[in-house]
């Protein structure tokens, strides 16, 4: 479990007040410019050498992100994008930095964008966050008017700019280049990669795209130093995390734990337990909506970080833990989510298009049983059509969940399917 | 130059190159909707899914470009699941009514479907139906059948530059639309159903006319402008159908204006099938040797100076040369073929010719328009700037003739005198213009309809000349005609000759007395309450002004009844072929011309089409050359002198009806009704 020393966020919850003075009573800002002092390359370095990986649900190295950025870009700006469109269902933890801990963010953008190279910044806050979004401006002029960031940011020489871009609601502009699309004022459509952002990003500039939780963490890495984050938590899988538990427990919420600590441990110590006890479980989606469901059998050993999930057959992602007792009605949950990302496709590329749309329309059918058992199996190879043949990873995180109910449940799904046959035919006979 | 390897086969492309592209140069073929050369790469069908080495995932063959040391599969267990997988998808919701759909026969996704589909559907659940959308006259929209490639809204966004269409709504409910309920905006419309791979986008026009496979398919040129765009005539049996674009890269690309595609309708109306003969005031149905009777009783002792002739917009050479012929045989000098008034120095070829090609455009760093509206004088070209606008780096100056242009241009002034202002040095354009690497003047007809036409033709050729437009290897100075058969009639010398009458002298002539017959082939355009009390021979296919005022009607073919030669504006000659018969009794022109010359005692010396041409090439070495462009040698030109301040004005007013078949065509009075005003309206209008 982790120490109390060694947490981050110290102000998750928000007892403290979100503004600058308390920010630098938790730490923040303090010896930042020594930290540019020492220059992109052993910023780079150290983050690298935390181990640490993004937050926002690929987990892709941050510090080797940085590093694909060009060099010594003289005839374009280089551009820091944050990403704060935290909209994967499930996941609340970005939300909480924005709103009690913003200045651990706008720190950890002036320093990141340092390392990158970039000029300015763009925080691309979804809109439904309108009190989120301005606590964050709050922490901007506030940092504005000490001199932190701007011109001569921090007495350093570095002038940085930090704008806020507020989204409209769409999940898919959670998704990097949608997001880069979004800003630039256009449809909130994927673009086809290559070329990367860090090649042609926003405005055709390198760009890089990082997730809230994955900068707030960097100033605090910088200053207890690599080694220490890299000491928490299991090697490839270093340093902590905030886990957003919701669902049936008993004590729903979000709390920064360390990374590689047992699911059971964290919903027993955290969340107050499975409502009814642990016994009571049905199954957990261990990281926002995308992820694979994993049964109780799993959940009973499995540890929480990127390669341990993987090796289950499931991923960290946000690591958005929806917990499910008994109670559930395990297909009609994933059959929300199926709706919900035939919603949120954005339309552009076929597979995801009509893909999800008839993946909606088969779970749907499978609620109420109205199907025929091999139907299962073709909505599985429906899933595999769509999965890995699109733009953007949407497509595979509308497979994903539909693949997890089937590969752990296929035989509640025939059950469903006998039963509404037989009261059918009673019906019929009747 | 990256090398890779693609099925086992190792190749090496030029750097930028896609993996579809480098595909196709190894014949491989990689099925595809929404890829399209000429336009941006979107890679959202996923129809072009191929297998990289290295890669977790399928990749888009038609957006990766190669790499070096890539090693690429088209032909595995994997690349064929994608793709059946894509056309599965692609077909949950396509309504597959190919049987009533217009596209069937010539339809992408039919096609592909055959090499790629499954042998029976899986979907069983309702289908998504989709409502029409207006797009105007031209464009028919089924848009349940749209497979959302998006490629109508790149090429009405990219190539006609007219932001008209767009996706709304997302995911399985996205449409493609018009926004709000209007006509598309330009005359470029009808190319979105060649693009669209399916049948949600069709020619209005040609709605449930005929099926592919029923028509019989000919080669030929458009007359529509002088472009001389490439084109086919599709015809069953004695009836036009419909007209398409052939590729062409030094013209039309695989482009065609609406005006060129959608006006053979008018093909089919007020089409001149009999000779008349006035009697009693009174246009009487007649022989052809009553015809001819009339025209040679009329002639006979006539002095040649009392005789003139005046040829039209959509002539072919063959007839302006047995014209001319006939005319010099008559004793007749009084010769003209700029029926629209426009007077130039017709002594130096490189003075009428659009010398820096059309494909030269995309050289070009400044473009000056000078008394033109491509726009509407000749869409392609005006394509063509604007594909090299997108290319980036271009200046486009505009003095006089109002053009509505989809790049932009700077406004120098309105007449000669901001030409003046620009050989003078005048003004931030004259440096960009003098500094430019590759300057192009495009001189449009608009500044030569005017009596001090020859000067404004010498006063342009001295910027020019001033600017460095024309130097070795590059001549920037380009003359835009608007009529097809102009460049040809003036490289056969269809001008007034030594002491001859021009346009105006004619028309002068006729009313005072002095001019006694008029010939008019194919002339509409001229005022015809000038020919006064001559005695008017109009040889032609319509029922057009010039044939209302005519003693005796002569019916010709269209363009797509003969065989026959067109020079366009960069003085290519190209031949266009016959699709279909002539109506009723008309014949071909050169033949009418022809048997006329015999019944008046002068027999031109040629009896069959080889003849004719070979006296072409007689008059002017060019004709030798078909589908060429001899480059002109560079002379001086023009009559220098002073120059009225007026303004140059753009010959072509309604873009839509410019020639006696456009002004019959029922599709283009449709299209001049409702486009011509949308693109001159504003964002407030309804």
């Amino acid at each position: 479990m982790l120490r109390d020393e060694d947490r981050i966020f110290t102000n998750l919850y928000g007892f403290q007040s979100f503004g600058l003075d308390a920010a630098r009573m938790r730490g923040d800002w303090d010896g930042t410019k020594a930290i540019l002092e020492k220059g992109r390359d052993w910023i780079i370095e150290q983050v690298k050498e935390s181990g640490l990986r993004g937050r926002g649900g690929a987990g892709f190295s941050t510090g080797m992100k940085w590093s694909f950025m060009p060099k010594n870009v003289t005839d374009k700006p280089v551009y820091l994008v944050i990403n704060a469109d935290e909209g994967e269902p499930g996941t609340c933890k970005d939300r909480d930095i924005l709103r009690h801990d913003p200045h651990k963010l706008i720190e950890g953008c002036l320093i990141a964008g340092f390392a990158i190279g970039a000029s300015a910044c763009y925080i691309y806050i979804r809109g439904e966050f309108y009190n989120e979004t301005s606590a964050v401006q709050v922490a901007i002029d506030e940092a504005y008017a000490a001199g932190l960031i701007g011109k001569n940011a921090c007495g350093s020489g570095y002038d940085y700019d930090i704008y806020i871009h507020r989204g409209a609601g769409a999940y898919v502009c959670g998704e990097e280049t949608a997001l880069i699309e979004s800003i630039e004022g256009k449809k909130g459509q994927p673009r086809n990669k290559p070329p990367f952002p860090a090649q042609a990003g926003l405005y055709s500039s390198p760009t890089t795209v990082n997730n809230v939780e994955s900068i707030a963490v960097v100033p605090t890495i910088l200053r207890r130093g690599a080694g220490w984050f890299a000491g928490l938590g299991r090697p490839k899988n270093t340093g902590t995390k905030l886990f957003c538990i919701s669902g049936h427990v008993n004590k729903p919420g979000n709390v920064e734990e360390e990374m590689g600590i047992p699911l059971k441990e964290l919903i027993e110590k955290h969340a107050g337990g499975v409502r009814g006890g642990w016994d009571n479980l049905l199954a957990i989606i261990p990281g926002g909506s995308s992820v694979p469901v994993m049964p109780k059998t799993v959940c009973d050993t499995v540890l929480m970080d990127f390669d341990s999930l993987r090796e289950v057959g499931s991923g960290l992602g946000t690591a958005a833990v929806i917990v499910m007792d008994k109670s559930t009605d395990i297909v009609k949950a994933i059959a929300r989510l199926s709706k919900f990302y035939a919603h949120e496709s954005c339309g552009q590329c076929t597979p995801c298009r009509e893909g999800t749309g008839w993946l909606m329309r088969m779970m749907d059918r499978m609620v109420r049983g109205n199907a025929r058992v091999e139907e299962i199996d073709m909505l599985f190879e429906v899933t595999k059509q769509i999965e890995g043949h699109t733009i953007c990873a949407l497509g595979d995180a509308a497979a994903w969940p539909v693949q997890g109910l089937i590969r752990h449940f296929r035989p509640e799904l025939e059950r469903r399917i006998l039963a509404y046959r037989n009261s059918a035919q009673s019906m019929a006979a009747e | 130059m990256p090398k890779l390897t693609i099925d086992g086969i190792e190749i090496e492309v030029e750097a930028g190159t896609s993996v579809l592209q480098a595909c196709e140069q190894l014949g491989i073929e990689i099925p595809r909707f929404c890829y399209h050369e000429r336009l941006s790469v979107p890679a959202n069908c996923r129809m072009c899914l191929v297998e990289m080495e290295r890669a977790p995932k399928p990749i888009a063959a038609c957006a990766m470009p190669c790499a070096d040391g890539m090693v690429i599969k088209t032909d595995t267990p994997t690349v064929h699941k994608a793709r059946k997988g894509v056309m599965e998808f692609l077909l949950i919701n396509h309504p597959l009514d190919c049987p009533i759909c217009d596209q069937g026969g010539e339809c992408d996704l039919q096609d592909q479907a055959v090499a790629y589909g499954m042998d029976k559907g899986r979907y069983t659940e309702a289908k998504r139906a989709v409502k029409d959308k207006y797009m105007g006259p031209v464009i028919k929209t089924i848009m349940t059948r749209c497979i959302h490639c998006t490629r109508c809204v790149r090429f009405i966004n990219e190539i006609a530059g007219v932001p008209a269409l767009g996706g709304v709504f997302r995911g399985e409910h996205m449409e493609i639309t018009t926004f709000v309920e209007q006509a598309i905006g330009s005359e470029m419309a009808g190319n979105l159903a060649d693009v669209c791979p399916v049948g949600a986008l069709t020619h209005k026009p040609y709605a449930f006319t005929a099926r592919p496979w029923e028509l019989r398919k000919t080669e030929s040129v458009d007359v529509f402008d002088a472009v001389g765009s490439n084109i086919r005539v599709d015809v069953r049996g004695p009836e036009v159908m419909r007209v398409l674009p052939r590729v062409n890269e030094d013209i039309n690309e695989e482009w065609l204006s609406d005006k060129s595609r959608y006006a053979c309708d008018g093909l089919k109306r007020q089409r001149l099938d009999r000779p008349y003969v006035r009697k009693n005031g009174k246009l009487q149905p007649a022989s052809w040797a009553e015809a001819f009777t009339a025209i040679a009783a009329k002639l006979k002792g006539l002095s040649g100076d009392r005789i003139a002739a005046i040829t039209g917009d959509l002539v072919d050479v063959e007839s302006v040369t047995a014209l001319k012929d006939l005319m010099a045989a008559l004793g007749s000098a009084n010769l003209d073929c700029r029926q629209d008034g426009a007077l130039y120095d017709t002594s130096v070829r490189a003075g009428y010719l659009f010398n820096s090609t059309i494909a030269g455009i995309e050289q070009a760093d400044v473009i000056l328009l000078v008394g033109t509206n491509p726009r509407h004088e000749a869409a392609l070209v005006n394509a063509r700037i604007r594909k090299r606008y997108l290319q980036g780096g271009l200046t486009v100056g505009v003095i006089g003739g109002n053009p509505s242009l989809n790049y932009p241009a700077t406004i120098l002034g309105n007449g000669p005198a901001a030409v003046q202002a620009l050989i003078d040095g005048q003004g931030d354009f004259a440096a960009v213009l003098k500094n430019a690497k590759a300057p192009l003047i495009i001189v449009g007809q608009g500044a030569f309809q005017r009596p001090d036409a020859l000067a404004v033709h010498a006063l342009v050729r001295q910027l020019a000349e001033s600017v460095g437009a024309v130097r070795e290897g590059w001549n920037g100075f380009s003359m835009l005609h608007t009529a097809a058969g102009r460049v040809g009639a003036l490289d056969v010398g269809f001008v007034p000759g030594p002491g001859g009458r021009d346009l105006a002298g004619i028309l002068d002539g006729a009313s005072k007395g002095a001019i006694e017959v008029v010939f008019l082939l194919g002339a509409d355009e001229i005022d015809t309450a000038k020919l006064g009390s001559a005695f008017v021979i109009y040889q032609g296919h319509h029922g057009d002004a010039g044939a209302h005022r005519a003693d005796v009607i002569l019916p010709g073919a269209a363009y797509t009844e003969k065989n026959a030669t067109y020079v366009n504006t960069e003085g290519r000659p190209q031949l266009g072929r016959l699709a279909v018969f002539p109506p009723g009794e008309a014949r071909e022109d050169w033949k009418i011309l022809r048997a006329l010359s015999d019944v008046l005692g002068h027999t031109l010396p040629y009896d069959s089409l080889s003849q004719v041409r070979a006296r072409m090439v007689e008059i002017n070495p060019v004709f030798a050359k078909t589908n060429t462009v001899v480059p002109a040698p560079w002379q001086s030109f023009g009559t220098a002198g002073a120059v009225a301040d007026t303004d140059f004005v753009s010959p072509v007013a309604n873009f839509f009806m410019t020639d006696p078949i456009s002004r019959a065509s029922a599709t283009m009075a449709a299209c001049s009704e409702t486009v011509q005003p949308a693109q001159e309206r504003t964002g407030t209008h309804g």
